[in-house]
């Protein structure tokens, strides 16, 4: 571990000046940056501490929508009622991320910022190449062991899956993120790997998430994630999905359909063809399981990873449905 | 070392009469929940450094440079160990004098055996200096391709299995049994490479003064440590003194010495100061021992009424290229089935990976659910329950051997889980329970088995002339309960009240008590603390019988009975005088006793002796998602006398979740390219967490052993492991109708 200087911010402006430096990286929970630090992905050459920045932890819910601060905690957003009851698939993607200790203490900034698990990616160590770590080097993932790489979103440069649960969520729903003044979808704040993997999320240096923005919407209202892995908690999602369903006032006729998948692709994956398919339609099983197949279109798999593509559609239309029944 | 016991949390029922059998809660679990309790690592001596190993990228090979200068250029870096400088060692790692004695990497030459192998030691004043010294060691390899995998070499038929069984070994005529057969089966099943992963990690913290040692590090065999490391350093066994007084966990991984350890010694050797080693988490899965692949073949006939014709067991498996241990999987059906005829077989592959080990019931625990697994599909193949299948084929000799058992209560297990389960209900067929959900729900079942097995152990007892007594062996507690069980029976050995006993364990200065391992510390440990709880009793009832004054003259030995810390007689306990009196009319502050504690030849030859049990688990699977949990699990087992029920609950409560979690959940998975694990970290080597286990049950069936040792002890640290796992994968079975035979069974096994 190499030493780094530490720096506790007093104001916005002065940690976003810091951080601009080369070198430094923002410290807020730490349980994503701590890890890195570890296995030797992260080798900051400065810390700045945002944690005792204040205003910047609020959440606040209304009937156009929700604002998250960036350093509110994981848990405090899963179990804050407003957001339970207007945004459950907000709600149900926190509960089910990492562990009740990861989340007392992970921001939601910090949550957006989160880097794949490819084994191979953290192991500078043991697997100098990795093209997300050092473009131009090599995947040292493919031919490896892929049961959890991607299946959507992958390029020859990279397979590595996007791990998280809210960012899911927030792609379905339209989230905007707030880097200051900036303010961009948080579907282009996440990008394809390409041929540059190395580069994940469309901030700049100098930049800093402050708040996350959620349109308030039926949908969101009525929707939900479900998320299916082999262990019941502290696991990455085998495939998950968020889904929000506005129907018509017939009860039955689909009008608005949100629907985005994780654990399944390079970067939270919105799912519009599915969303298309349905929207105007009634919701009828056997029309929803075969609209849900169009989630994973275009899919590649890597071997060890081929189940996530069968079971995938399986999740979105159960969720689909799930929400249909509930009416 | 004495248990600092901060407070006194025994209930009151434990200070009358017997402490044997009394749930106490454990002594220690105050300290542990406080963090008081002080684990190797917690330990900082003056001027202490702090090592850090660098470990190899490769699987095979040499190491064709070190940049030793960066590293020492390094601010804070002392020193860098490496096969230049490392002090001399009076014995060869890699010699191997007995089957216990495991060849060791202690950096004696610059080639590479195994992904993870130790190629040098940093050592530095802060731990971050030789964290980063170790990564600008740069390493550059010569790489040879690795071996990886069941068949990833050409086998052999290894000399002998475990801690040194027979490699092959039949009864009756298998061919001939399968041929006479009405009904055959025929499976194979494959479990994965799993690592103990105790929570705590292998750390020392050692102190040389001269030619003497003092270590702290975690050890489940104190005196066979000391022994090992005595002969490496060519210094007396007395030299070296090691003190464990808490694990956190072992598993096997800590029963022997491990090359990280030695070579926390040899760099405090070097730089003439104490040094502190402890290994991360991913340097674990290496040098420290694992569980081994295992592919197992079963084979079965049976005749009409279900019974056994025949059963053939074969197992291949792994070892490191440089030394043997196989894991016995097949030796499994050598006790639970009668069958006419029976076979078990064995062959490896020696591959590029560190030594396998012991781990929590070794070859049990990998030959159950083989083996339980194809008896539910024997029972299914004959259109019968399986509960009626095992009873059926019920053992009332040890089959292999004919030999009778010491006490088998597994009828009652088997009867009490059934019951407490609700067996009686299943369907024979699969698949066809649902839940108001929607899910699958299915029912399995195995059985439990495990050897009573003792080593050999020695306590010292004192009694005091204030009427107090002094227990002492060097036990380990390794998160059992042992410093609680074994201070039970030290005050029932002592006829003492528990909180009259200063019980002493947890350091080599102390009487050999043996490994804690194999599920036999207890009975080993505990018949030496019982044994010279009789030799200080009777001494004491020598001077009281002796001595005129006395109430209890010319009792005789056997004529006085010791309790709550007095002397009685036995034909009259109106009369009787206190410990105090009898020490203190002697003139004697203190006067002492010994005790053995080891296997009796004559009961060896003549019995079998085994702990049994019955587990049943309820599973349910999500029909679209193959997504499974496990929502019930009841398990009777019958061990023995039962010290402590609650501690031998929790005994049996952490083998049937490690069971669910051989099951479901634990796999080593190696890249096959580099021969390295790719998931050596506690978020994707995956244990059950909390809410994987929403519903366990133990009971415990009453059994008198009058053959295992004196206080009819078995063990039951492993026994829960076997059995459940394969009730769970047969629970699966019964739930989807799809037969796991790749274990852990994932999602994707049964997503069809």
């Amino acid at each position: 571990m190499r030493d780094f200087s530490y720096l506790r911010a007093n104001s916005l402006d002065a940690a976003r000046q810091a951080a601009a430096l080369p070198g430094a990286m923002l410290l807020a929970g730490g349980t994503t940056l701590i890890d890195l630090a570890k296995c030797g992905v992260a080798e900051p050459d400065s810390l700045v501490d945002i944690t005792h920045l204040t205003g910047l932890n609020s959440i606040d819910v209304n009937e156009r929508g929700a604002t998250i601060g960036a350093l509110a905690r994981m848990g405090h957003v899963a179990d804050h009622a407003d957001i339970k009851s207007r945004f459950p698939a907000i709600s149900e993607a926190l509960w089910q991320a990492a562990s009740a200790q990861i989340r007392n203490m992970a921001t939601i900034g910090g949550n957006l910022m989160q880097r794949t698990r490819c084994p191979y990616f953290r192991d500078p160590m043991n697997f100098p190449a990795c093209n997300k770590r050092e473009p131009g080097s090599g995947c040292s993932a493919m031919g490896g062991v892929t049961r959890g790489h991607a299946v959507l979103g992958t390029s020859d440069a990279c397979i590595a899956m996007y791990p998280g649960d809210l960012a899911v969520a927030l792609v379905a729903f339209d989230a905007i993120v707030h880097l200051g003044e900036r303010q961009i979808p948080v579907d282009d704040f996440f990008l394809l790997p390409g041929t540059t993997p190395d580069k994940e999320h469309a901030i700049e240096p100098g930049e800093m998430i402050t708040a996350i923005e959620i349109p308030g919407t039926a949908a969101a209202r009525r929707s939900t994630y479900l998320k299916i892995r082999d262990r019941q908690s502290y696991e990455f999602a085998a495939a998950s999905a968020a889904v929000g369903i506005e129907f018509e006032a017939d009860g039955r006729t689909i009008r608005d359909l949100r629907v985005a998948l994780g654990g399944v692709a390079t970067k939270p994956w919105r799912a519009r063809a599915v969303e298309d398919a349905l929207k105007g339609k009634g919701l009828e099983p056997d029309a929803v399981r075969a609209a849900s197949l169009l989630a994973i279109q275009g899919a590649v798999d890597h071997g060890a990873n081929h189940y996530k593509i069968e079971l995938a559609p399986r999740v979105v239309a159960r969720a689909i449905l799930r929400l249909g029944e509930t009416a | 070392m004495t248990l600092e016991l901060s407070l006194n949390q025994q209930p009151a029922h434990a200070r009358q009469g017997s402490s044997i059998g009394q749930p106490l809660t454990r002594r220690d679990g105050f300290l542990k929940v406080t963090g008081a309790a002080r684990y190797a690592a917690d330990n900082h001596p003056p001027g202490m450094l702090y090592a850090v190993l660098a470990v190899s990228s490769i699987a095979r090979g040499r190491v064709a440079s070190l940049d030793v200068e960066a590293a020492k250029a390094h601010k804070g870096v002392v020193e860098v160990m490496t096969p230049q400088n490392r002090p001399a060692l009076a014995a060869d790692p890699d010699a191997k004098d007995h089957p216990f004695m495991f060849r060791l990497d202690l950096l004696q030459n610059d080639q590479v055996r195994y992904p993870n192998q130790s190629i040098a030691v940093v050592i530095a004043e802060t731990l971050e200096a030789a964290t980063e010294g170790a990564a600008l060691l740069s390493p550059r390899y010569e790489v040879l391709p690795a071996r990886v995998g069941l068949d990833g070499a050409e086998s052999f038929v290894p000399r002998g299995v475990g801690v040194g069984g027979p490699a092959v070994q039949h009864k009756g005529d298998v061919e001939a049994g399968l041929k006479s057969a009405k009904t055959r089966i025929e499976a194979t099943y494959e479990t994965p490479a799993q690592y103990h992963n105790a929570m705590e990690p292998h750390a020392i913290v050692v102190a040389w003064d001269g030619d003497t040692l003092s270590i702290d590090t975690p050890s489940q065999g104190l005196a066979m440590a000391q022994g090992r490391i005595a002969g490496l350093f060519g210094i007396a066994p007395e030299n070296v003194h090691i003190r464990s007084p808490f694990l956190g966990g072992g598993f096997g991984s800590k029963g022997m010495i491990s090359g990280p350890q030695i070579l926390g010694i040899l760099a405090a050797r070097l730089v003439g100061r104490p040094v502190k080693l402890v290994l991360r988490r991913e340097q674990m899965y290496g040098p420290v021992g694992h569980r081994a692949p295992t592919r197992q073949t079963l084979r079965m006939g049976m005749d009409g009424e279900g019974r056994l014709t025949a059963l053939d067991h074969h197992a291949k498996t792994t070892s490191s290229t440089f030394d043997d241990f196989f894991e016995p999987a097949a030796d499994a059906s050598h006790t639970l089935y009668a069958s006419p005829a029976i076979a078990t077989s064995h062959d490896a592959v020696r591959l590029d990976t560190g030594t396998p080990l012991f781990m929590r019931a070794p070859g049990e625990a990998t030959g159950s659910i083989a083996l339980e697994s194809a008896i539910d599909e024997a029972a299914y193949a004959c259109g019968m329950d399986p509960l009626e299948f095992r009873l059926r084929n019920y053992a009332e000799v040890e089959p292999m051997t004919g030999k009778p058992f010491s006490s088998k209560a597994l009828r009652e297990c088997y009867r009490q889980a059934a019951e407490t389960f609700g067996w009686a209900s299943r369907p024979l067929q699969p698949r066809l329970m649902r839940d108001a959900d929607g899910f699958l729900t299915g029912w399995g079942m195995g059985t439990a088995t495990f050897p009573a097995i003792m080593f050999q152990a020695e306590a010292r007892a004192v009694l005091k002339a204030d009427g107090s007594g002094v227990m002492e062996t060097g036990a380990q507690d390794m998160g059992q309960g042992a410093w609680t069980a074994f201070a039970q029976i030290a005050a029932d050995g002592l006829g003492l009240d528990i909180d009259q006993v200063d019980f002493r364990a947890g350091s080599s200065d102390l009487p050999n008590a043996g490994i804690a391992g194999g599920s036999g510390h207890t009975a080993t440990a505990g018949m030496a603390i019982h044994n010279a709880g009789a030799a200080v009793i009777a001494r004491l009832a020598d001077l009281a019988t002796g001595d005129e004054a006395s109430p209890l003259y010319g009792a005789g030995n056997e004529g006085v009975l010791a309790r709550g810390g007095r002397l009685y007689r036995r034909d009259d306990e109106s009369r009787g005088e206190s410990y105090a009196e009898i020490l203190t009319r002697a003139g004697l502050t203190e006067i002492e006793g010994h005790g053995k504690g080891a296997p009796d030849p004559a009961s060896q030859e003549n019995y079998a002796k085994h702990a049994h049990g019955a587990v049943f688990a309820e599973v349910k699977v999500d029909p679209d998602f193959g997504q499974i949990r496990v929502t019930r699990l009841v398990g009777a087992f019958a061990a023995g006398r039962v010290i402590n029920p609650r501690l031998v609950r929790s005994q049996y409560y952490g083998g049937m979740i490690w069971g669910v979690s051989f099951a479901l959940h634990e796999e080593a998975i190696t890249d096959r390219r580099s021969g390295r694990i790719q998931n050596a970290n506690l978020a994707e080597y995956h244990v059950p967490v909390n809410a994987d286990v929403p519903s366990v049950e133990a009971l415990l069936v009453h059994e008198d052993d009058p053959h295992v040792n004196a206080l009819g002890i078995k063990g039951v640290g492993e026994i829960g492991i076997t059995g459940t796992a394969g009730a769970v994968a047969n629970a699966v079975w019964h739930a989807t109708g799809v037969r796991p035979r790749r274990f852990p069974i994932r999602i994707e096994d049964l997503l069809g």
